[in-house]
């Protein structure tokens, strides 16, 4: 069980999680030898990819006499993996007992280890070096050959100041039997034979002698340095050479023969090959890269932990590969708890949709039927793609805590992207507007359709980010007369994200339900400058306790204004302001979007500060509507309910109100409030109940409203909420809004 | 057969521990496991996690030892029918089905003389009639309708320390592994019953049997429960080496081989640290000499030793260390001749056990049983006991 669940950790965890089922794992080790080794084997795969997790347990690892071997072998292998700069004079003080050992095997494998605990951290390379040389006067002969092995692949990476140990390992030569060792050190003298000019050809001379009795791998190695030996110092060592040469051109093994033909052709001057004669050195005596000594279990992380191809570094038979993450998110139906009550949700969404068909007027028949046709697909897909946009949002937000730097850039990147983009657009969209109607009129028709522009649009675009070609853009340049279908297909749109809600985590975009707009500075005021702000309920992206302000500036004079910015704010205690970047210059008929935040302290006292332009202050101010000043919250029925229990008496606020004929329908309730407020829908189970949830956007505290549905027209609504003020003023709002 | 290639790769290894547990061939994976001198081998055909097989021989192996007594190569072949009964009910159609061993004793009824002589006559055999009624409760580890004529609960905690003592005495590695082993005998018991620990702080990485109540101990940090029959382990917890582990006893030795000589001294005094006023028991010294060593001549002031001179394991049995009277081994070691010196001086393992005492420092404080009108005997026993306790020479 503990291994199926380290397994699970370790190909999904998190960094932060994954130390829990380290404890686990050590315990392991202490039950029977089979066990450990499996437990072992896995361990150092583990420790490979995230050595802090086994850091803590170090000493775990070390080494008892009783131990058999293969496990000893493993654990060796888990402390080189762990070892780093902190605890490698612990490892090699441990190694170092081990070296002294009775059984061979483990103590080749030490010596193994100390050279890759070398190779990894610098700073001990030279005491490693020291410690191996002198093991170099071991009797026992398996692990002087074992460490000259070793300390050949340790001075490849820095010769020069290490001539003293050729030396010493030249002198070895006469005693050292196993081959492997006698073809480093003579490897080692033939690469390095600059910097012991004396003894190499002394070696060539006494290796030429025991030429015939050598193994095979030696004699390669023979020739090799006489070839190297020709090349430098001719004079010395040509007649040893043509001796080896001659002597390899008889022997037994084909491969030696060959590489003597070949040697011979290189090197040795004749008329023929004049050409490569030339570059002989350069082949020979080329710099070569440094091994590099690294773990046999590097290559074993593709194989699923805890299998038995993982133990065997083999696929065994019907061995299922871990597939790789998913592309298409999952169903999201499978995640949600409260099934039941979220297909009520959809359904009643769909019923609306075939309920309000008949309302499609015909110039909008084109678009209209095929919106209603396609919207059942679409709704799956879109939640589909907001479930994993949502997904990878969660999966954005654990990458960046393992590699926050990088991820980070990335991420602001791609929020500038989308700001820009939406900015652009809404932009698009004003001009677009003031270029068709360029005088406010200010007439009911005027509003809506101010309303309905940015609010379509940011619906697709929101999704279109998401899967592109799945939704049929709704007409882009609606009459006065599709207000009403415009408005349903937003309801539309909003409907979707409140179901999605349920399913998104924590705070979440908001709802792009109407968008009101409130004029900062009208035109005659502002001598043919006017801004207008609106609230766009997206989180701030400096910080969260900020609500975002969207101003549309539009210079309707004949001049350019120039350098407008936001100067001298006076916020009142607490609040703070948050600048928007200075505009360089508008051209007569544009008009900017810039963004602003400001953190109002839960309170619905206005902002005030100038707007200045290179010629004239403006002394403006911002009053929030108090629905503005939250943020909506996910949360379930139950969660719902446990909080209000909690926001009883004094935090609670109960009116009763009539219900419009207009507001009977279920949209339209849930659209009236989340216009009134910027709250989140929370799924209910019962029909004439709605419940929506937020979060204050400076203190975080909850506000929680529940509309219950009586006998007719009768309803009651009840906001519960910390702040008793805001409280109030969310009742009277919504009355209000619901009134009308 | 398929067995061929595992006895190949035992004679390839040296040590009887050195068999490799997986072993793969060109159609079959051998997984074996090796207990009390018997390789249990399973063989597999397909994928599976091989810690799931590993662990289900373990458990084959748990439940031979409790229907034979013992474990051994006499005991499987004296009752082959009731192996292959066993394994017949534990292994379906390669699942693994009844382990628990509660559930096969119904099945299977554990060989008694009298059964026996009687089945010999009647001619029937040990496999019970009826399924096992306690399968299908959702307890399954509690048998259902038991009776005992007395009820007695007892619990054990039974704390091992781990540890790695250097060539000059500091400690390089302890670890305290506690378990505590309860035995139960009571009747009708559906109702949960709770034990508190006095510092329940300190244990620091913990496992529970399953019949624990996980929320209780996380909110709670009580231990809940319905308790099974007899013998089982509720829980066993680690101490890491963060808290500082006591060490009950110190070792001074001196081993030495001279240089070109076929002789070595050795002398090891074994003496207690801070006891707590208890008085340490059953000390065991064993020492694996290098194989150079022919024989030892040595002698003790307290207790006995024996040498083998075949797996050159040297055995001093001490027994109890009186403070006064410290226990020594002296003499002479006999090398064989010409052989090299031996590199490593050999490392010595030491038993002992501390009757009620538990190191880490961990009490039961109360035993509360809920829901019945019996009053059961109850009983807690602490006993410290060595684990891996090794020191380097």
């Amino acid at each position: 069980v503990v291994m199926a669940v380290a397994q699970l950790y370790f190909h999904l965890a998190p960094k932060a999680e994954v130390g829990v089922i380290a404890k686990a794992l050590v315990r392991l080790l202490r039950s029977h030898s089979e066990v450990q080794y499996v437990v072992l084997q896995n361990v150092a795969t583990m420790s490979i990819k995230r050595r802090g997790m086994f850091e803590p347990y170090l000493k775990s690892f070390y080494i008892r006499s009783t131990d058999p071997t293969q496990i000893k072998i493993l654990k060796l292998e888990v402390l080189t993996n762990l070892a780093n700069e902190t605890n490698i004079s612990t490892i090699l003080r441990e190694f170092q007992t081990y070296i002294r050992s009775m059984d061979k095997d483990f103590v080749a494998a030490t010596i193994q280890a100390i050279g890759r605990c070398a190779t990894n951290i610098g700073k001990v390379r030279d005491t490693c070096l020291n410690g191996l040389v002198q093991l170099l006067s071991n009797r026992d002969e398996l692990v002087v050959a074992e460490s000259v092995v070793v300390i050949k692949k340790l001075l490849q990476m820095q010769p020069a100041q290490h001539s003293e140990i050729i030396k010493h390992m030249a002198k070895l030569t006469d005693n050292i039997q196993v081959p492997m060792a006698r073809a480093s050190i003579l490897w080692l003298i033939g690469e390095y034979c600059e910097h012991v000019p004396k003894i190499a050809p002394d070696v060539l001379r006494k290796m030429a002698k025991s030429f015939t009795n050598e193994e095979d791998i030696v004699k390669l190695q023979v020739i090799n340095l006489a070839a190297k030996l020709y090349l430098t110092n001719s004079k010395q060592s040509k007649l040893l050479t043509q001796y080896v040469l001659n002597l390899a051109k008889y022997d037994q093994n084909y491969d030696i023969r060959d590489r003597a033909r070949f040697i011979r052709q290189l090197i040795v001057p004749t008329e023929k090959s004049g050409a490569l004669n030339k570059y002989a050195k350069k082949l020979f005596l080329a710099q070569k890269p440094a091994p590099i000594l690294e773990s046999s279990f590097k290559d074993r992380d593709h194989f699923q932990l805890g299998s038995l191809s993982h133990l065997l570094n083999a696929k065994a038979v019907g061995y299922q590969e871990l597939p790789d993450w998913p592309d298409e998110a999952p169903d999201p139906s499978v995640r949600n708890v409260e099934v039941p009550e979220w297909t009520k949700c959809t359904s009643r969404e769909k019923r609306k949709e075939k309920v309000e068909k008949p309302f499609y007027s015909d110039s909008e028949g084109e678009s209209g039927p095929t919106e209603s046709a396609d919207s059942e697909p679409e709704s799956v897909s879109e939640e589909s793609g907001r479930r994993r946009s949502s997904w990878r949002a969660r999966e954005e937000e654990e990458e960046e805590e393992e590699e926050e730097g990088a991820k980070k850039a990335k991420k602001k990147k791609a929020s500038q992207g989308r700001k820009s983009h939406t900015e652009t657009s809404s932009e698009e969209a004003s001009a677009s507007e003031s270029s068709s109607s360029g005088s406010d009129s200010g007439s009911e028709a005027e509003a809506k359709r101010r309303k309905v522009p940015p609010s379509s649009r940011a619906g697709p675009k929101e999704i279109s980010l998401l899967d592109l070609d799945d939704f049929t853009p709704p007409p882009p340049q609606p009459v006065p007369s599709s207000s009403i279908v415009s408005t349903s297909l937003v309801t539309d749109l909003e409907g979707l994200t409140l179901t999605d809600t349920s399913l998104a985590p924590a705070l979440l975009s908001p709802a792009f339900g109407a968008v009101r707009t409130y004029e900062l500075l009208h035109r005659m005021a502002g001598e043919g400058l006017s801004v207008e702000y609106c609230f766009s309920r997206r989180p701030f992206p400096g910080d969260p306790h900020m609500v975002a302000i969207q101003i549309q500036i539009s210079n309707n004079t004949d001049a350019e204004v120039k350098s407008l910015r936001v100067s001298e704010p006076k916020p009142l205690s607490g609040m703070r302001i948050q600048e928007f970047p200075e505009i360089e210059r508008l051209a007569p008929g544009d008009t900017a979007s810039v963004v602003m935040g400001i953190d109002f302290c839960d309170s619905t006292q206005a902002a005030n500060f100038q707007l200045c332009t290179h010629t004239r202050h403006f002394y403006v101010s911002i009053q929030p509507p108090v629905g503005e000043l939250m943020a909506p919250v996910f949360m379930s029925e139950n969660e719902f309910k446990k909080e209000q229990g909690k926001l009883t008496g004094m935090s609670e606020i109960t009116e009763k109100l009539m219900l419009p004929e207009k507001c009977w329908s279920d949209h339209a309730i849930v659209q009236q409030v989340t216009v009134a407020a910027n709250v989140g829908r929370v799924p209910c189970g019962a029909d004439n109940e709605y419940r929506f949830a937020a979060k204050t956007v400076t203190s975080g505290s909850l506000v929680l409203i529940t509309l219950e549905r009586r006998e007719g027209a009768v309803a009651q609504l009840t906001v519960n909420s910390e702040k008793m003020v805001i409280g109030t003023m969310l009742v009277k709002d919504i009355v209000q809004a619901l009134a009308q | 057969s398929v067995c061929d290639y595992f006895f190949e790769a035992q004679e390839k290894a040296i040590d009887v521990e050195n068999v490799p547990p997986v072993i793969s061939t060109p159609h079959h994976y051998l997984i074996s496991i090796y207990r009390d001198k018997i390789f249990f081998v399973s063989v597999i055909q397909t994928e599976v996690p091989p810690l799931f097989v590993i662990e289900f021989l373990h458990r084959v192996a748990d439940t031979f030892q409790d229907y034979f007594g013992e474990c051994s190569e006499t005991a499987i072949k004296d009752n082959v029918v009731i192996v292959y009964e066993l394994l017949e009910e534990m292994l379906d159609n390669g699942f693994p089905l009844a382990t628990e061993s509660n559930i096969l004793k119904e099945l299977i009824k554990p060989p008694t003389i009298l059964r026996s002589v009687v089945n010999s006559i009647t001619g029937s055999s040990n496999v019970g009639d009826t399924l096992p009624t306690g399968q299908l409760s959702n307890i399954p580890w509690r048998r259902a309708g038991v009776k005992y004529t007395n009820n007695e609960a007892y619990f054990d905690v039974v704390e091992e320390i781990d540890a790695i003592i250097d060539k000059s005495g500091s400690t390089v590695f302890a670890e305290i592994q506690g378990a505590s082993s309860n035995c139960w005998y009571l009747m009708r018991f559906h109702l949960p019953l709770c034990h508190y620990l006095q510092n329940p702080r300190l244990l620091d990485d913990v496992s529970f049997h399953p019949c624990i109540r996980f929320k209780r101990w996380e909110s709670e940090r009580v231990l809940s429960f319905i308790p099974p029959d007899g013998n089982f382990r509720l829980i066993s917890y680690r101490v890491s080496s963060q808290n500082l582990v006591a060490i009950p006893v110190y070792v001074k030795h001196m081993i030495s081989f001279k240089e070109n000589s076929s002789s070595g001294r050795f002398d090891v005094t074994i003496g207690p640290k801070q006891n707590m006023g208890k008085t340490v028991e059953g000390v065991v010294m064993t020492v694996h000499m290098p194989k150079a060593v022919l024989n030892m001549n040595l002698t003790a002031t307290q207790g006995s030793y024996t040498f083998d001179p075949v797996t050159k394991v040297l055995t001093w049995d001490v027994g109890k260390i009186t403070p006064q009277k410290l226990p020594n081994l002296k003499g002479i070691v006999n090398l064989q001749s010409g052989a090299p010196k031996p590199e490593e001086n050999p490392s010595l393992n030491i038993q002992f056990k501390i009757q009620q005492l538990a190191i880490s420092g961990l009490k039961v404080n109360r035993l509360d049983m809920y829901g019945e009108k019996y009053k059961p005997f109850k009983g807690v026993k602490y006993i410290t006991k060595a684990g891996k306790f090794q020191v380097r020479t």
